[in-house]
């Protein structure tokens, strides 16, 4: 009976080693900062979805999509919220999710990575390289990191806000993702 | 001794910042009534800039007046109407300073920090918080509705003591006048 148990949690275990994760989303964020005439100003997604086979000790092997629910989008005041959301910006209704797909991570030294992968937003896509940090606590494992982006690149802001002395070009995206660790 | 005309100093204060007041309240006005736009978000920089500019000349002048006393009000004004003159003019001083803080306070609260002129960035007192925000915006329209009736008040009873009582109340606070 003690035998059969274990045997289950043990392949229970191994099963899990091998299966993609789910990050925790209540401890998750992605924000991000623009520049509004100089002016950083902050914004944040509220939902998103991950799933993430990533094993330190075989990080090229790592295999990680992101899925963001960019109607979840926190300017922080409606009136922004609801401009950001129209075609000219992030074309939600058109285009409601951005997707990030992992395809290498390369390890740059003790708990530092970097990620690389392909990012696509309102049907353009472009490659991405983020670096981040990997640390360990309390059963969790906490990946934190921001790379920059180029919001023209994805036509975000189109016609009279493509302007980039009123909203700059650059957004910085910071990530903070929480997985059980294993 | 009492002086019997403002100083030169006080003349161009007043004016100064009588003129970016009345602009900046019928620039604020307009601005919020514009829809979203890149030019939405240059003119609300703007407006902020000209607040803290009125809020550093307001704080100097108010510093010179405590230096350099107002000339006296005519004798021939009735007790209720100095009280009257009195309690505008210190309500005048703190609307100044309480219009371009509560608007430094809903900017921050709304997630934008002030960067003066974009390159000095005010710290901010408050974190973003919606609800605080709406508070604040209120509270910024409000005290901008109440100067605008004060300053109305002031410029009526500015030109009655010049045309009604004919006294030399506003020929003393203008800048080309030549009063004995």
């Amino acid at each position: 009976m003690i035998r059969a148990l274990l045997s289950t949690l043990l392949a229970a275990s191994l099963a899990a080693a091998a299966a993609p994760q789910k990050i925790i989303a209540a401890q998750s964020s992605i924000k991000f900062v623009s520049r509004q005439m100089n002016v950083p100003v902050e914004g944040e997604f509220k939902r998103f979805d991950a799933t993430v086979d990533f094993d330190p000790k075989k990080p090229e092997a790592t295999k990680a999509e992101f899925e963001v629910d960019l109607g979840s989008i926190d300017l922080g005041s409606v009136e922004g919220d609801t401009e950001v959301k129209k075609k000219a910006w992030l074309d939600v209704p058109g285009f409601p999710k951005a997707r990030f797909v992992a395809t290498s991570v390369k390890p740059l030294g003790g708990n530092k990575y970097e990620a690389s992968g392909a990012l696509s937003i309102k049907g353009a896509t472009q490659n991405v390289v983020a670096p981040f940090t990997l640390a360990e606590s309390g059963g969790l494992r906490i990946v934190e990191g921001q790379f920059p982006m180029k919001r023209l690149q994805y036509k975000i802001g189109e016609g009279s806000w493509s302007d980039t002395d009123t909203v700059a070009d650059e957004v910085l995206v910071r990530f903070r993702f929480v997985l059980p660790a294993r | 001794m009492t002086p019997t005309r403002y100083t030169p100093a006080a003349i161009t204060f007043h004016w100064i910042v009588a003129a970016l007041i009345l602009f900046n309240l019928c620039f604020g006005l307009y601005t919020v009534g514009l829809p979203l736009s890149p030019q939405k978000l240059r003119f609300f920089s703007f407006h902020k800039w000209i607040g803290i500019t009125i809020f550093v000349l307001a704080s100097a002048r108010l510093l010179w007046r405590l230096f350099h006393p107002a000339p006296a009000l005519p004798a021939a004004m009735k007790p209720w109407e100095a009280m009257a003159a009195h309690v505008s003019h210190v309500l005048l001083y703190i609307l100044f300073f309480a219009a371009p803080l509560t608007g430094w306070l809903f900017s921050s609260a709304s997630g934008f920090q002030t960067v003066y002129l974009g390159v000095l960035p005010i710290p901010d007192l408050l974190q973003k918080n919606k609800e605080l925000a709406d508070v604040l915006r209120a509270l910024h329209r409000w005290i901008n509705y109440s100067m605008a009736a004060v300053i109305v008040v002031h410029a009526a009873a500015a030109l009655k003591h010049h045309f009604i009582d004919r006294d030399d109340v506003l020929v003393r606070m203008l800048p080309l006048s030549r009063t004995p």
